[in-house]
């Protein structure tokens, strides 16, 4: 029997160290943003008293969504017993784990007081769903730490199983939470809707399988390893039905929300006449984050190029981020209806739609924690045995001889 | 909320023998609040002037209170502002101010406001203010991961500065828009009412007064009475009578927060 | 035998010698504490004392004033020791123009100490620095 072997990659590279150094640079540049904001005060930002959270909370939550769904490969290996998955189940581990922590980073540092995050960590208010979110980040990681230990030490392969369904376990509340952030807010028109919750889910497939595929055969690609086209098919097929869920989801919510009169106004504005929202919504999320993606994925003249795999990988993150801009930034931009069926208005922008423009710092804030997401990751898997020398057909198969 | 927290701060100073002595040197800070006139609010029990430290004061916030107010629509005048300018001199923003000068007006503070609410098939037309409407099941609260955001015994809803950490999240749960996040530095603060950047802040029904037996500013300066404040839980306060008398309306009573500000001739 | 006693000899010289120079050095470092904010701090009340003696008050303010602000701020105790309100009150100063100073400005009562000892506070980025507008007309 063939054992999978595993070693780190070479990184010693121009191109590895090249790639570093951009990161690098965008980490710096994060961190002048947040002392320039915490410095300054949030005046220096897009936000205001109408648009709350901003674009560091799109990054911050794209982010968290695609982590969970980036332990997805290493899931399917465990949970559901599909040996070909188990090789890469280390890397999806990790991946999972250095996206969550750019995430949190981001949402961290836009923080009012970020200085006070002792506080956050030490002082909980239980009924609140964020002081929830906290809690399965932090188990998360845990989690997750104690499956990738299974998986290194030869002698905890046994547990490698509970430890993994754990992690799916939490991974499902985890997204649950984070959708429910929105899910639960029942003042405003375009959230408070109990289909947020298993909505982000399906995003989180769709995200951090995009994620993982870009790295995975970007690896392959530059480190000249092998990689069973057998393989690539089953992965880029699962993909394709996450993007094609998440479109499912989109129309369902939407749907919902047209029957109900009460959300006309809401629908109209995202469906019809939201000028910039409705683009994010119909070019963003349905075009590039969804329609152009499956016709790459599944249609024969693209369907078996690993390009073209990659280039609808990258689409899905585009439309995703696009997805995800349109929930935080365009459920705020909406007046909240404080006299339903009558015209408010007032020297605080009731009654009209408000508007947001990102700001420098604020961007750059989001830019860093994907730098911090990526270069933990490319850090990882040079000094950890992450990732599988080849992964061919024989490899991958004879694999299914070792006990999960 | 964390009452976990102060029980466990209080516990430290038994131990230090710091709350044994407390009662004397008490007597020195109410030696100088007893020369405080008394007003006689509508619906707010009399206090004797001998007790400064009225029940309100040593005992803190009284649960059987719910502290609320009425607002007459039909009485408030079109063009007046006199509640919102009275709510930003007592309390220290907005106009009057030297401080957000550098916050665009959507950053700027916005504690109280007025709204014109016009019925879009008859064209008949309201103005009311708008403000904290202190629920009794506040959405803030709810939502706030520290505990920052927090409802008194006697039902004011706060922001306890100490520890809000800015993340927000009530100001997304609000369905009143009526909390403001403080988007810079800060240094004209009035001592009674503390607010910093990086906090979220919001209308406080002028704690510091209703503490002292005083009504809120915005109250006190409304000429045309449309504002009426008291203890709505006190059946004999003018507040309930009218209550009780007049049909009023919650502000998105279908979200089931039961605000203590209800409003008549909606 | 002889190596064990020889053991237990250093271990002991070890923990007097280490006990001596941890007394000594907290010593020290009280003292400094206390000839510095004397020197630092002008002893500036307007009532007769404070809400108790000046050197518990230095190394214990603190406590006292998170106790109380929780008591104040969310059960609604009005009267209690520990309000900044009444510390800037009774501290806060007035230069030789007679213009009200913070007392957390260089110098003064709050600042005078805290930057001695590296202690950086920010009860003043929502509290007032100043007195009341009630107690600023009654001051000497």
């Amino acid at each position: 029997m063939k054992r999978v072997v595993y070693s780190g990659i070479e990184g010693r590279s121009l191109g590895y160290w090249s790639m570093m150094g951009v990161l690098a640079l965008f980490i710096l540049l994060a961190a002048g943003s947040f002392l320039y904001m915490e410095h300054s005060g949030h005046h220096v930002t897009g936000m205001n008293n109408q648009i709350v959270w901003g674009i560091p909370h799109v990054f911050a939550i794209f982010l968290i969504v695609a982590a969970s769904g980036a332990l997805n490969v290493a899931s399917i290996s465990s949970v559901f017993n599909q040996s070909i998955y188990k090789p890469m189940a280390r890397m999806s581990a990790i991946l999972a784990l250095t996206l969550l922590a750019g995430g949190l980073v981001v949402l961290l540092l836009d923080l009012g007081r970020a200085d006070r995050l002792i506080v956050a960590i030490t002082t909980y208010n239980f009924k609140s769903i964020f002081a929830w979110n906290i809690m399965l980040y932090t188990g998360f990681f845990v989690i997750v730490l104690t499956y990738l230990w299974t998986m290194f030490d030869p002698a905890m392969h046994k547990h490698t199983r509970k430890a993994g369904t754990a992690a799916f376990i939490w991974r499902l509340v985890l997204t649950t939470g984070t959708g429910s952030i929105f899910g639960f807010l029942s003042a405003r028109q375009g959230y408070d809707a109990a289909i947020m919750a298993p909505m982000f889910i399906i995003m989180s497939f769709a995200f951090g399988k995009a994620f993982f595929l870009i790295l995975l055969l970007g690896i392959y690609n530059l480190t000249n390893r092998s990689i069973s086209a057998d393989l690539i098919e089953r992965l880029k097929n699962l993909f394709g039905v996450f993007v094609a869920a998440v479109l499912y989801f989109a129309v369902v919510f939407h749907i919902t929300n047209l029957y109900a009169a009460e959300h006309a106004d809401y629908e109209s504005f995202i469906l019809v006449n939201g000028g910039i929202y409705t683009a994010i919504f119909w070019i963003g999320q349905v075009l590039i984050g969804g329609v152009i993606p499956l016709i790459l994925l599944y249609s024969p003249m693209f369907a078996h190029s690993v390009k073209s795999i990659v280039t609808a990988s990258i689409l899905v993150i585009v439309g995703g981020f696009a997805n995800i801009y349109g929930i935080v930034v365009g459920g705020q931009v909406f007046p909240l209806s404080l006299f339903p069926g009558q015209e408010v208005s007032s020297s605080f922008g009731d009654g009209v739609v408000n508007s947001y423009v990102p700001s420098l710092p604020e961007i750059l804030l989001g830019l860093g924690g994907v730098a911090v997401a990526m270069g933990l990751f490319l850090f990882a898997i040079k000094v950890l045995r992450l990732v599988p020398n080849n992964l061919n057909a024989e490899h991958t198969e004879t694999t299914s001889e070792v006990p999960c | 909320m964390s009452q976990k927290n102060m029980n466990n701060s209080e516990d430290k100073l038994v131990d230090a023998g710091v709350l044994s002595c407390q009662n004397k040197s008490r007597r020195n800070f109410l030696g100088k609040a007893a020369g405080a006139s008394v007003i006689i609010a509508p619906g707010v029990t009399l206090i004797g002037i001998s007790s400064a430290q009225s029940n309100t004061d040593v005992d803190g916030a009284d649960s059987s209170k719910r502290w609320g107010m009425l607002i007459d629509t039909n009485q408030c005048a079109e063009g007046c502002n006199d509640c919102v300018s009275a709510c930003q001199q007592e309390n220290g923003w907005g106009e009057g101010s030297t401080d957000e000068s550098h916050s665009n007006p959507e950053q700027q503070a916005q504690w109280i406001r007025t709204v014109t609410v016009r019925d879009k098939d008859t064209g008949h037309t309201n103005q009311l203010p708008m403000m904290c409407q202190h629920c009794a099941e506040p959405p803030c609260v709810d939502v706030c991961p520290t505990g920052a955001s927090m409802q008194r015994a006697d039902g004011i809803v706060l922001v306890d500065k100490h520890i809000c950490i800015g993340c927000r999240y009530c100001m997304m749960a609000c369905p009143y828009k009526a909390r403001s996040f403080v988007h810079e530095s800060l240094h004209d603060q009035k001592a009674y009412a503390p607010r910093g950047k990086g906090t979220v802040e919001a209308c406080t029904l002028c704690v510091h007064r209703v503490d002292k037996g005083e009504q809120p500013a915005c109250v006190e300066s409304c000429s045309s009475g449309a504002m009426l404040f008291g203890d709505i839980n006190d059946t004999n306060s003018e507040i309930s009578k009218k209550l009780k008398e007049v049909g009023s309306t919650q502000i998105r009573a279908d979200l089931g927060a039961n605000p203590s500000v209800r409003y008549s001739g909606l | 035998m002889l190596i064990d006693r020889l053991k237990v000899r250093i271990a002991i010289v070890s923990v007097v010698l280490g006990a001596l120079f941890a007394t000594s050095f907290m010593a020290q470092s009280q003292s400094d504490a206390e000839n510095s904010s004397s020197a630092l701090n002008k002893q500036v009340t307007t009532g007769e004392s404070c809400v108790k003696d000046t050197s518990w008050m230095r190394r214990n303010h603190m406590e006292l004033l998170k106790h109380d602000r929780d008591r104040t701020l969310r059960q609604g105790i009005r009267p209690v020791d520990g309000s900044i309100k009444e510390c800037v009150n009774c501290h806060a100063t007035k230069d030789d123009h007679g213009q009200q100073l913070s007392i957390n400005a260089e110098g003064e009562f709050c600042a005078g100490c805290h930057s001695f000892a590296s202690v950086s506070i920010d009860c003043f980025d929502c509290h007032s620095t100043k007195p009341e507008e009630s107690v600023v007309g009654t001051r000497r």
